[in-house]
């Protein structure tokens, strides 16, 4: 056994306070090569292709940090090749093919193959297998490797297919590794093809990642980065503020103003695929069309961007924003407070005999959602219309919608960070979706034909048609796109991504 | 007769842990928020729907799917997670380490400050020093764990950025451990530079919890402490040239410490439910981090076995309690 003498004993302990007690020193990112990232949520799963994590759109950066998609995706949601160079249908859309990369290794230094590829869509068309979407990637079958080229048949066209392979879950995963270690073993280790390797997890405090020397794509800027998971928006603040993290994201608006300003910070927030909604749900009072379009005609969008988002958002009249690809800015529906009390009245309502309806949202899931819901209904109460509003945790929202049980109105957020209207209006809209609220003959008989359409020109303009619809039949209430905060060192440079994923490889640099 | 006792108690806790498990169970499919319609695909079918139920057990009715878990958590497979993919017992086993240290230091800290004051109190009573502790220890007790710690993190991480906000350890620290106790295994094995970076990222929440129970400590101790002063063996102490310090210290403390003993027990367990909040403030990764996301995921394995964790702390706590008092107790111990 070894003695401790008092002298040791003291000189540990005198040394264990003076560390303790040393001033912290701030190095910049961009010198120590290490970035630290305050990021706004933990990561559950290194699986992005199966279980709830695949399709949680805020942790993508994470997920296309390690790993690589199919198609990849630039920051204004123009797609690019990734671990596939070149892909399409034939002339008549019954067949896919894919050109696979080349020289391409995965962490573990074993060569990435068609073979991947090809064991990755069949194992996400599994409906057993745990992906989310699994529907998409079954609609191709029977693949077929020649050299570097996959050829396949369509079982069941869908327009998206390879949209989706630059979405959620369309990462390619190694299929020698993950058929060794199994899931729980590609948890403890998880390996991709991706700019960086997975160093160190712990989970709900960080993951640590070492550039991948190999990346096809070059060694990333950064030779470590850290994502430290912060879900609390002071702590975020505080984390940047001090100096302790470089880059930030999703704090408060105030607060992004507040550290924009600050000398070695600077900030963007710029409009990303997300937006915020007020679903409509048919029955009772909503199905008149007067009370529907006075819920929208009633609704100050601006005033509620300037006032309470000071300014950060884009007020929308469709569910598409206007990066998406159906955007159409003919489609208005304009404030007018005056047009919504004489539609109110046309059915017998009026500030004195309101229409009464309950409207649910969230508080605190998204940037002051309760208090715009405040707002919308203030709004509403001058032409004629009361709503009551009923406070609901997410998981609710799921559970209601799922079974069409929402309240008439309820507020919450969409994404579509594909771009594609199918991601958007398709599934909030189309009954058969079980994320739709409005369930009616006459506007399924409009997506329906448009859901599948092959001619692309067509079936965007189909879209489109379908949204000006629907703004004329007032089946939706679109309020806002949401504008992300980033607040960052001045010593680096960050790109905004639209679709809200700041991927540190591609979107951060030395500045 | 103690350990008569112990029996007693341990059968009761599990009779305890049984009904907790039924409650949690039957309470977590009652309330709204289906973990399926959380992760259902947009185009998803009735059919995928029902696929994706079975996938995670959730289709066979209630009782059927008790009597498959409870099988399991009586084997140690509290089954897997739906949002992490792997066994709870092994997320359990490697986040209860961090909780642990955490909430040992913040109840050490809370008996050390708050003994401190409580004797502070006691030594300047009946004096204006005395009416300052009580005023500080006043607002101590009605500030709450988590307005601590926001507060903390404005002045120790804002303000004067003199200590980690987030965090256990500085990720590029974090090898080498062959345990999940991060603090023990870096004190044991010499680390020293190790076991400081790890004391610096805990001094924050560690304050935010230990703060309230040093109140409730310094004022229950103080209580006591002045009624022991009055009592005749202090009294007797005092007639034989004893000074004031050890009069409390010596004579009066030893008599004292039971109730605030007892009492500190059963705030110890108010203190790990705190860590909840304030882990989720520091991203500290422990059981109340956890927590929160399994909650917030409906995340059913995992809150199952979380609740069954925090409610055998709180029984082991209890009990260890219970008997520290009746070995310090001699008409306890001996009935």
């Amino acid at each position: 056994m070894r003695n401790v003498t008092r002298r040791q004993a003291l000189a540990a302990g005198g040394g264990l306070l003076s560390t303790l007690l040393a001033p912290r020193r701030f190095a910049s990112a961009a010198a120590a090569g290490t970035l630290n990232i305050a990021y706004n949520v933990n990561l559950p799963s290194f699986d992005p292709d199966a279980g709830p994590s695949s399709v949680n759109p805020t942790i993508q950066a994470i997920y296309r940090s390690v790993f690589d998609q199919y198609i990849g995706q630039k920051p204004n949601l123009a797609f690019e090749p990734g671990l596939l160079t070149g892909w399409g249908w034939n002339e008549d859309k019954t067949k896919v093919w894919m050109d696979v990369r080349q020289n391409v290794v995965w962490h573990d230094g074993t060569p990435f193959t068609p073979e991947d590829v090809v064991w990755t869509i069949q194992r996400e068309g599994d409906p057993k297998g745990g992906n989310m979407v699994s529907f998409v990637w079954a609609s191709i079958g029977n693949l077929k490797i020649d050299g570097h080229r996959i050829t396949g048949d369509v079982l069941n066209y869908d327009p998206t297919i390879f949209k989706w392979m630059a979405f959620l879950a369309g990462y390619v995963l190694p299929k020698a590794y993950y058929e060794k270690v199994g899931p729980q073993g590609f948890e403890k280790a998880p390996i991709g093809t991706g700019p960086y390797m997975v160093d160190a997890y712990e989970g709900n405090a960080y993951l640590r990642l070492k550039a991948n020397p190999k990346y096809w794509g070059g060694k990333p800027a950064f030779e470590t980065v850290v994502f430290k998971f912060v879900p609390d928006a002071t702590s975020r603040v505080a984390e940047i503020e001090s100096g302790s993290s470089d880059v930030t994201l999703e704090v408060p608006y105030e607060e992004f103003d507040r550290l924009k300003g600050k000398a070695g910070l600077k900030g963007v927030c710029t409009p990303i695929s997300d937006i915020g909604m007020i679903f409509i749900t048919n029955g009772g009072v909503m199905d008149d069309k007067n009370v529907r379009l006075a819920m929208c005609h009633a609704v100050d969008k601006q005033a509620i961007i300037k006032r309470l988002l000071r300014g950060y958002g884009v007020a929308i009249d469709t569910l598409e924003a206007p990066e998406y690809e159906a955007y159409d800015p003919s489609i208005k529906v304009p404030y007018d407070p005056a047009l919504a009390a004489k539609l109110l009245a046309a059915s017998g309502y009026s500030k004195e005999k309101p229409v009464k309806f309950t409207i649910q949202t969230t508080r605190g899931y998204k940037p002051k959602d309760y208090e715009m819901i405040q707002a919308v209904v203030g709004m509403w109460r001058n032409v004629g219309i009361d709503a009551q509003i009923e406070v609901y945790e997410v998981a609710k929202h799921f559970e209601l919608r799922m079974s069409h049980k929402l309240a008439p109105a309820a507020y919450y957020n969409w994404g579509n960070a594909i771009g594609d209207p199918t991601c958007s209006t398709g599934f909030a809209m189309f009954s058969k979706s079980p994320h739709s609220a409005w369930h009616s003959d006459d506007l399924d008989a409009k997506i329906g034909p448009v859901w599948a359409e092959k001619d692309e020109k067509k079936r965007i303009q189909g879209w489109k048609d379908v949204d000006r619809y629907i703004a004329e039949q007032g089946y939706v209430l679109p309020v806002l796109q949401y504008a992300q905060p980033i607040v960052y060192k001045s010593d680096l440079v960050v790109t905004p991504n639209v679709s809200g994923a700041l991927q540190p490889a591609s979107l951060v640099a030395k500045a | 007769m103690l350990v008569a006792v112990v029996v007693n108690r341990m059968a009761m806790a599990l009779l305890t842990l049984a009904g907790m498990a039924v409650v949690v169970f039957v309470l977590l499919r009652v309330v709204p928020g289906d973990p399926i319609a959380m992760m259902i695909s947009p185009g998803a079918s009735a059919a995928d729907i029902a696929a994706l139920k079975a996938h995670y057990g959730l289709d066979a009715p209630l009782f059927t799917q008790f009597w498959i878990w409870i099988k399991g958590v009586v084997t140690g497979d509290f089954g897997t997670s739906i949002t992490l993919h792997v066994y709870v017992t092994d997320v359990l086993a490697s986040r209860l380490p961090a909780t642990i240290e955490l909430a040992i230091l913040a109840l050490t800290v809370a008996v050390l400050s708050g003994g401190a004051v409580a004797v502070t109190g006691t030594l300047v009573r009946r004096t204006a020093g005395e009416a300052v502790i009580d005023g500080l220890n006043s607002v101590m007790l009605a500030v709450p764990d988590f307005i601590w710690a926001l507060a903390l993190v404005l002045l120790f991480a804002v303000a004067m950025p003199v200590l980690p906000l987030t965090g256990r350890i500085d990720p590029a620290l974090a090898e080498g451990f062959a345990t999940r106790f991060y603090m023990i295994e870096s004190l044991v094995t010499g680390r020293f530079a190790v076991a400081a970076n790890i004391l610096k990222h805990m001094a924050l929440p560690t304050l935010a919890l230990a703060l309230p129970l040093a109140a409730v400590i310094a004022r229950l101790l103080k209580q006591s402490l002045q009624e022991a002063m009055v009592q005749d063996y202090v009294l007797l102490a005092r007639i034989k040239g004893f000074g004031e310090l050890r009069l409390v210290l010596q004579e009066a403390l030893r008599n004292a410490v039971g109730p605030t003993l007892a009492l500190t027990g059963v705030q110890f367990t108010f203190l790990i439910g705190g860590t909840v909040i304030v882990e989720r403030i520091f991203a500290y990764p422990g059981i109340g981090n956890l927590a929160i996301d399994a909650v917030i995921n409906r995340d059913f394995p995992l809150i199952q076995g979380l609740v069954l964790l925090f409610g055998l702390i709180f029984i082991l706590i209890n009990i260890g309690v219970d008997l520290t008092v009746a070995m310090l107790n001699p008409k306890l111990r001996h009935g």
